[in-house]
């Protein structure tokens, strides 16, 4: 038995037919074929999957597709607008905050949900709102002046 | 202007599409016609199959084939690449499917291909196996014991090899000692948890008898190779492409049996097939590192000089030899063991040994961190047996600044090093004795400090071929680069190595940059397939730049000597008159006659006006085999408090003090510190890999293996020296391992300092808040 669902993701409408269990990241990934949302672990431990379910961070390896029937999704491929990197983004370069980029597209959109809670984190602050996702290769270090660059930014916008 | 991009933190050329999502990694790729396979893996840790029927999952929604072990048998057996000499070594066979028994949780029996993945994995459920379990070990101590479960026949004991490394008179080291300091230390098993998955994509061409396979790998070039050897596809008409890989840290060195009947499926069904590992599987089938028993003794004379070191290790291998296992703990661990130490004598003793486990590989540092840590840790105990400063200990049996070599007992030959000085330091920037006079003030308030320190000095730079040969590596560990000038003066770049994630897209096009005077953002490198790129072994054993990046130096070289060449004719001047400089080849004595690089690129490719028998175009290629491994070195310094009441351990700060050579992006040095030493500290506090007595995996998912988090951890210090490696054309050594080199060994030291006034002598990793209490606990019972 498959259920239509529609959601938007990046903008644009995707109106698919789908069996019910299918996760919303494989919505987004195979039927949408928008390949920047990774898939780390399965058991929502990662982070990597996270995406923006109109405008607030969820792991879309934890949710149905049928849960987001009628949201708006943004990806990491949405995030940049009018070809302009988000300061997230900027600031991950700038700062080294990526080696490998497998856990980066969940990261950032992970502390973008941090500075929309919380505008002006401390260090401790952004650890502590980090500490759900995954990284391997950084050491958080650099991820963590990113946040930091980010937030000043933002802040000053 | 281009000389100074060379050291120079600039962005990395990797990021914009990594952080825009654009780039694409395996799983991300999809063939028109693509179908999905999942393998169906034993839930046994040791069984005999005794049935295996697969009709229902046949015939279940969505599914094309399935093959059970037995019928996956056009490929050959996995090959073993690091075949040890003088070490009796028995390489068990490896079947890619096991058609009569299983041999670990994970160990592939069948394939389903279907439609969609989701349908794959449906009908997983539905092929039937009956097993037979037979009796399980999971230790390599147990396992290694007369009358243990068998995993193999003709491999008594379970003993995969026996080797030994020694030196110097050690029965007169101990005979002449003052004092012998003991240990047993546990490297427990560890799962490297590169944060992409494992996933292949095979795609076969039936009219031209030709497939290409996208795959997560380190080494893309040594998988064609056993690809071909496997699967019977000639080499030349096989193409391996590493697209973006997602972090690797030693577990996509190996060739996989998945990846072999994967493209076996794509053969057999002439259809593009698609694998990605859910990370549960990663966890069962992606090799392990560590797991190591090691029991060493240490002599030494009451003044703190160390005489000899004796051990004996017990490595276990996992179910069957991986393809360069047997390398890791004896060549890149016994041959280490003199650290950056003077050390007379040595003997060590290697079993590795089968269990009933999931392969065991490479692991960041890969039997570095293992030799590391038994010096380091026999360092300290040595200073607490002699009641001096741990610091002093180690200074104390030092080897002096040399620039140009320095032999070992364990016959290598140290390419350059300045120890002490690093230490000094380390020591100064964290002003040691006012930190060591913190601590005594934490203690009298009823606080435990602690603080640990680990030098060490690590073989990279894999390695010159002809010994690569001598040790048995099957295969050469030399490096390549082409670099193509175009007409316009941009450069193209072709390297053998493979990165995925450690940033030489950017630092490569560094050193082309600074050596020829291009813009680095002309400069474009390519790698990961092997139709592109020339040949080259691959990206592990922090060896890119210290091989790769020599050939890549040498390369431009070439083509900057042929630059000289037409300059001279276009400005009609001797060649021997030709200088170059910031991009410009001029006459001497004439600055104002110059050609720049791109005005000579220009002519090479038009051919107008060229020198007398010299070739259109400029380009170079160049196989670089090194006379020497590099040897990198540094020290690191953690300072730890642990709470009584809870034995939790929180680590306060960290200092990494490395040398490895000059820098050619210090921002992507730092990065790989940093990476390095978390990788570290999460073996020391958190991470290991738990079997119960069945061989069950009890940490099988990111749940239950406990991954190092951004909120326990603290910004991490970094410092260095630059002593040049003497035989690297810039100096270069590598960094990719350093960091996790010396960390856990720092942090263990580090702990074990804090809970010392408690009686606390020795404490088995992961150091969690149980074990550390109950060891407190136990040491203040009367």
């Amino acid at each position: 038995m498959k259920v239509p669902v529609t959601v938007t993701v990046n903008g644009r409408r995707y109106a698919r037919d789908v069996e019910p269990r299918l996760l919303l990241v494989h919505f987004i990934r195979d039927l949408g074929g928008i390949t920047g949302t990774k898939i780390g672990c399965d058991t929502s431990q990662c982070g990597a999957c996270t995406v923006l379910l109109d405008g607030v961070a969820v792991r879309s390896c934890t949710c149905l597709a049928v849960q987001a029937d009628g949201s708006a999704v943004t990806t990491i491929e949405g995030l940049a607008e009018n070809g302009k990197l988000h300061p997230l983004q900027e600031a991950f370069w700038d700062k080294h905050g990526l080696q490998c980029g497998f856990c980066t597209p969940g990261m950032i959109l992970a502390a973008h949900e941090l500075l929309r809670t919380k505008p002006k984190p401390s260090d401790e602050e952004i650890r502590a709102g980090l500490e759900g996702n995954m990284c391997r290769c950084t050491g958080y270090h650099n991820i963590v002046r990113s946040v930091r660059q980010a937030a000043g930014v933002m802040a000053g916008r | 202007m281009a000389t100074s991009v060379f050291g120079s933190g600039i962005r990395r050329r990797e990021d914009p599409r990594l952080i825009t999502g654009a780039a694409a990694y395996t799983d991300d790729l999809s063939l028109p016609d693509m179908v999905h396979a999942a393998m169906l893996r034993s839930p046994h840790a040791h069984a005999r199959i005794t049935r295996i029927d697969s009709s229902r999952a046949k015939k279940a929604p969505g599914v094309i084939a399935v093959f059970t072990g037995a019928e996956i048998d056009a490929l050959q057996a996995m090959p073993c690449a690091w075949l040890l000499p003088n070490s009796n070594l028995k390489v068990a066979t490896y079947r890619c499917g096991a058609c009569d028994v299983v041999r670990y949780v994970g160990d592939i029996v069948g394939v389903v291909v279907a439609e969609t993945a989701y349908q794959a994995q449906d009908a997983l459920e539905l092929v039937d196996v009956d097993y037979e379990p037979l009796p399980v070990v999971t230790d390599p101590v147990s396992a290694n014991k007369p009358g243990a479960p068998q995993l193999h026949p003709d491999v008594p004991n379970n003993e995969a090899f026996h080797w030994t490394v020694g030196g110097g008179d050690i029965d007169a080291a101990f005979k002449n000692a003052e004092v012998v300091v003991k240990e047993r230390i546990v490297q427990q098993r560890l799962i490297p948890n590169a944060m992409e998955p494992r996933a292949a994509l095979a795609h076969w061409k039936g009219a031209s008898g030709e497939l290409t396979l996208w795959n997560t790998t380190q080494n893309p070039h040594i998988l064609r190779f056993l690809c071909s050897v496997v699967t019977g596809i000639s080499e030349d008409k096989l193409r391996v492409v590493a697209p973006e890989v997602g972090g690797g840290f030693g577990s996509k060195i190996a060739a996989y049996p998945a990846d072999f009947i994967t493209v076996f499926c794509a053969r057999k069904l002439n259809r593009p097939v698609k694998w990605t590992e859910s990370r549960r599987e990663n966890y069962q089938a992606t090799t392990h590192g560590r797991d190591h028993v090691q029991e060493i003794e240490l002599a030494a004379k009451k003044d703190g000089t160390i005489l000899g070191l004796r051990a004996t290790v017990w490595a276990g291998m996992g179910a069957y030899l991986s393809t360069a296992a047997p390398g890791i703990p004896t060549i890149l661990h016994g041959l280490m063991l003199s650290g950056v130490y003077n050390l007379p004598a040595l003997k060590e003793d290697v079993h590795g040994v089968y269990t009933n486990t999931t392969p065991v590989e490479a692991y960041r540092g890969a039997g570095r961190p293992e030799a590391t840590f038994m010096i380091e840790r026999m360092m300290e105990k040595l200073a607490a047996e002699l009641k001096m400063d741990p610091a002093q200990v180690r200074l104390k049996n030092m080897i002096p600044r040399f620039e140009n070599g320095h032999s070992v007992v364990t016959g290598l030959s140290y390419d350059s090093g300045d120890y002490p000085a690093g230490l000094k330091k380390l020591l100064d920037h964290v002003k040691y004795q006012e930190l060591r006079k913190e601590q005594d003030d934490a203690r009298k308030k009823g606080r435990y400090l602690g603080i640990g320190l680990a030098t060490y000095v690590e073989i990279c730079g894999l390695g010159p071929s002809q010994v690569a040969g001598a040790i048995g590596f099957q295969g050469g560990l030399w490096e390549s680069a082409i670099v193509r000038f175009h007409p316009t003066g941009k450069v193209h770049v072709f390297i053998g190595a493979s990165p995925h994630g450690q940033g030489e897209e950017t630092t490569f096009a560094q050193i082309v940059a600074s050596e020829i005077g291009v813009d680095v953002g002309d400069v474009k490198v390519f790698h990961g397939d092997t139709d592109v790129t020339p040949m080259g072994w691959g990206t592990y054993g922090s060896r890119t730049t210290a091989v790769g990046g020599a050939a890549l130096v040498l390369a431009t070289r070439k083509v900057k000597e042929k630059a000289k060449i037409i300059a001279a004719h276009l400005l009609e001047a001797a060649v021997e008159d030709i200088e170059y400089a910031d991009g410009k080849f001029s006459v001497k004595g004439s600055p104002g006659k110059a050609k720049t690089i791109q005005d000579i690129a220009l002519m090479a490719h038009v051919a107008w006006n060229m020198p007398k028998d010299v070739e259109a175009g400029l380009e170079a290629s160049m196989f670089y085999d090194p006379p020497n491994f590099t040897y990198p070195f540094g020290s690191h310094l953690a300072v730890v408090e642990v709470d009584a009441e809870t034995g939790q351990v929180d680590l306060k700060r960290y200092v990494a003090l490395d040398d490895c050579g000059p820098q050619i992006n210090p921002v992507i040095v730092e990065g790989q510190v940093h990476g390095g030493v978390v990788q570290g500290v999460g073996q020391a506090l958190w991470e290991e890999a738990v079997y119960d007595e069945n061989g069950q995996l009890l940490t099988g998912s990111m749940i239950d293996y406990a991954l190092p988090r951004a909120d326990l951890l603290p910004n991490i210090e970094v410092l260095s020296t630059v002593t040049p490696s003497p035989h690297h054309p810039l100096g270069l050594k590598g960094i990719g391992e350093a960091g996790t080199i010396a960390s856990t060994a720092a942090v263990y030291n580090a702990v074990l300092d804090a809970v010392a006034p408690l009686g606390v002598k020795t404490l088995q990793m992961p150091m969690t808040p149980e074990r550390v209490w109950r060891a407190m606990q136990q040491a203040q019972q009367p």
